[in-house]
This record gives C-alpha cells, sequence and structure tokens, in this order.
C-alpha cells in the first residue's frame, strides 16, 4: 500500500488517495469546496490513468453534510473513471446524508454505493 | 427709593399670597364641603352595595344550603334528565346514578368554596374513568349544562314570588356555575387529548418494526395510513437499521397499507432511493391489485422499484439473492 498526496496545488486536500492493488481508495477527511472537488476529481482521474486502476472506492462516510454539487461530482467522476476503465463505488453514505440527498431530489443515477468500506472492496473484488 | 417701592412690592405680593391663600382656603374648603356632599353621595352608593354584596355574600351559603336540603329529589330529577336526553347511554343507571351524586356534591361544594380545583381534579378523575367507555364529548358538557338546568329550575321555584332577590341569586350563581360548566368541559377535553396523544406516541413507535429475518436481510412490514411524517420516520429507521445490521436487502411489505396514492408511492421512491444510497437494495412486496390499478392509473413510475407479488415470494427472492437455499429436511424413518 503507498501513500500519496493528493494534489500540486497550493493547500493540501483533506482528503488521501490510497492505492491498494488494482484499486484506489479515495477517504475523504472533510467538506470539500468545490475548487478543492474539481481538483480531486481531476487528480483521481490522472491517477486512474497512471495505475492502470480497475477500481475507485470513495469513502464519505466522515462527511455529515453532502451538497448537491458534491454529490453530482462524484456521480461524474464515477462516469468518467468508468470511461477510463475503473469501476467506481461510493460508500458511507450515512442515514442523514442519504435522506438529505432523498429530500433535495439528487440523483446519482450511475453511482455503485455500498454501506461502508469493506462492503465497497467485496463488490470492487467481485 | 427702590428699597421702598421693594418693600412695597414685597408688601403687595405677601397681601396677594395672604389673599390667593384665603382664595385658596376658601376654594379648599368649597371642595371639601363639594367632597363631604359628594362623600355622602358616594357612601350612599357604597352602602348600598355593600348591602347588596353583604347579600350576595349571604345568599350564596343560602343557596348552597338549599341546594344541600333539597339533594334527594333534585338528584333525582337530574337523573331523569339524563335519561330522558339519552345521555350517557353506555353507563347502566347506577353507574349514572352514583356519578351523577359525585358531581352533584362536587357542584355544590364548588358553589360553596368557589375553589375549582377540587373540581379539575374530580372531572380528570371521572374523564380517566369514562373515556374508555366511548363517553362523548356532548355527553359531558350535556349533564353538566343539564344540572345547571336543574338547579336553576328550583331557584326559580323557590324565590319567584321575589323577583328582585331572584336576579341577585341568578347572579351569585350563573358566574360559578358557568364556570363549573367551563371546568368540566376544558378538563374532559384536555384528558381526552391527551390519551389521543398517548395513542398517537404508542403507534408511533409500534408502527415500523425494523426486523431482521437473515442475515443481511431486513423486513419492514407496513400497516396502516401512510402519510408524508410517518414515510420520512420510517425512512429514518429503515436507514438506521440498515446500517446497524448491515443489511444489503431489504423486503418492504405493503399488504397493510390501506390506500396508495401518489405521495406515498412517491415516500416509496425515495425511501428506495435513500436504501440504495446506503448500499441496500429493496424489494417491495404486497401490492394488491387495487394498489396496481391506482398506481397505473395515477401514472406512479415503480420501474425502477423491484416489486414481488407477496411477502413470501419477497423473502424467497432475497434469499436467493444473498445466496441463502432453504431446504425441508425429509421426514426421519
Amino acid at each position: 500500500m503507498k501513500g500519496d498526496g493528493a494534489g500540486t496545488d497550493s493547500s493540501p486536500l483533506p482528503a488521501s488517495i490510497l492505492s491498494q492493488g488494482s484499486n484506489l481508495i479515495v477517504s475523504i477527511h472533510a467538506a470539500l469546496d468545490d475548487e478543492q472537488l474539481l481538483r480531486l476529481q481531476r487528480d483521481l482521474l490522472d491517477l486512474v490513468g497512471e495505475k492502470r486502476s480497475r477500481g475507485v472506492l470513495i469513502d464519505v462516510a466522515a462527511l455529515d453534510v453532502l451538497d448537491s454539487f458534491a454529490a453530482r461530482t462524484l456521480g461524474d467522476l464515477a462516469y468518467m473513471a468508468g470511461l477510463r476503465g475503473a469501476r467506481t463505488v461510493v460508500v458511507g453514505i450515512t442515514p442523514e446524508v442519504a435522506m438529505a440527498l432523498v429530500r433535495l431530489a439528487v440523483r446519482m443515477p450511475l453511482t455503485q454505493t455500498a454501506l461502508d468500506l469493506e462492503e465497497g472492496l467485496a463488490w470492487l473484488g467481485s | 427709593m427702590t428699597d421702598d417701592r421693594q418693600t412695597e412690592d414685597r408688601r403687595t405680593e405677601e397681601e396677594q399670597i395672604v389673599e390667593s391663600q384665603t382664595d385658596q382656603g376658601g376654594t379648599e374648603e368649597r371642595d371639601t364641603e363639594d367632597e363631604q356632599t359628594g362623600g355622602d353621595r358616594i357612601e350612599g352608593v357604597e352602602q348600598a352595595a355593600q348591602v347588596g354584596h353583604s347579600d350576595d355574600d349571604a345568599l350564596l351559603p343560602e343557596l348552597v344550603s338549599h341546594l344541600r336540603d333539597h339533594r334527594t329529589p333534585l338528584r333525582q330529577q337530574w337523573a331523569e334528565r339524563i335519561t330522558q336526553a339519552h345521555l350517557l347511554s353506555s353507563m347502566t343507571a347506577q353507574e349514572v346514578f352514583s356519578e351523577a351524586t359525585s358531581v352533584y356534591d362536587n357542584y355544590v361544594e364548588v358553589l360553596e368554596t368557589g375553589s375549582v380545583q377540587a373540581l379539575q381534579h374530580y372531572a380528570r378523575d371521572l374523564s380517566e374513568r369514562i373515556i374508555p367507555r366511548g363517553v362523548e364529548t356532548h355527553e359531558v358538557i350535556g349533564i353538566v349544562l343539564l344540572l345547571r338546568d336543574v338547579l336553576a329550575r328550583s331557584l326559580f321555584e323557590k324565590y319567584r314570588e321575589d323577583f328582585e332577590l331572584l336576579n341577585r341569586v341568578l347572579d351569585a350563581y350563573e358566574p360559578a356555575a358557568n364556570r363549573i360548566a367551563n371546568t368540566v368541559a376544558v378538563s374532559f377535553v384536555e384528558q381526552r387529548e391527551r390519551v389521543i396523544r398517548d395513542q398517537q406516541d404508542a403507534l408511533v413507535e409500534l408502527s415500523t418494526p425494523v426486523l431482521q429475518v437473515r442475515e443481511r436481510l431486513l423486513i419492514l412490514p407496513i400497516i396502516g395510513v401512510l402519510d408524508t411524517v410517518r414515510a420520512q420516520q420510517l425512512t429514518e429507521q429503515l436507514l438506521h437499521g440498515i446500517r446497524v445490521h448491515r443489511a444489503k436487502l431489504v423486503v418492504i411489505d405493503i399488504t397493510g397499507v390501506a390506500n396508495v396514492d401518489e405521495a406515498v408511492a412517491n415516500s416509496l421512491v425515495d425511501t428506495v432511493t435513500a436504501s440504495r444510497l446506503m448500499g441496500a437494495d429493496v424489494i417491495i412486496t404486497g401490492l394488491s391489485s387495487e394498489i396496481a390499478q391506482t398506481l397505473v392509473t395515477i401514472g406512479v413510475d415503480l420501474s425502477k422499484m423491484h416489486t414481488v407479488g407477496d411477502l413470501q415470494g419477497g423473502i424467497e427472492e432475497a434469499e436467493r439473492q444473498l445466496g441463502f437455499r432453504v431446504l425441508k429436511v425429509p421426514d426421519e424413518g
């Protein structure tokens, strides 16, 4: 397993991207603003090509808020990663976040979701 | 010269002051005279009021003792009126009579003491006893108003010779009686509301059990009316259940839901969507033929939802997806 700096821009992202086998594991530690989200998206897509990853797992368990922009960006990210050959799963959505997303009518139709890291890895491995 | 003039001025001033003082004194005297005469008048009125007041004070005990003396016939009359009006029909005649007795005694006591607290307490007690028996609000208010009428009628009877006195008696009686009727009615309604609230709370607690039937398989049987508030609550409970039980599949059974309209269907879709975000798939079972027709008629799109006919089918399907296989053990021997 190898840790990887998230970005080359000014401030470090409150998120880390780890490479494990053929998968990339993205762990988001704190709420990201729009700019940081786009940076994460860019960095991750670069890494998918660089590492020839087959799967991407995004863990949002630390987030107690997921706004519509973040949800859409994650959905886009999943789709883009799929275009580059990596299946993406978003894990760790809390009941509160799930309720909020449904209430805001935010749809993540192309995004696979799983309960937690373990479930997500199981899905990627299957 | 200037001094002289000043002293003159002063003198005149002093004189003027003295004059004005005497003037004032005069007016004061006149005023006091006026006040005295006015005071006499007021006192006269006050005296009259006091006479009336002490009269009223005396009236209430008199009234109370009258009601006490005629307790038996009045109570009897009241109980008869209650039966005639078909009130408290869910209670036996004996029960009506014993309740009537205690209400009567309480009523007279409140008239005597003016303290509604004891009555409030009694009314709450009474409500607690009679609400489970299906006594309606109009009945309770009805019997209290009947008692009020019966007593007022007996007062008419007693004082009809002296109209003035009757007027005063009613002045004393009516506000107290109204307050009593008010107190009883309010206590009853409050008690009733409390019962309803308690039942609602119990219903909310019991209404949405999230049950695990297999490892990672939950069932959620929904019974009764599904409104927006309950759907929200149900979704919350389900999502927490998914996290706690690490569920991969949920079977929601809506056999017990009487009516599915557009709002309910949409809230079900939301529930399914939220569950998917938590990584659990949902199977909906128990859509009756009426509900299926309704949904198609009102154009709710349930194509994204996985539905199975009944709960058994839903659980079997879920077991299949989770990799369980149920085998019947062959009879031994």
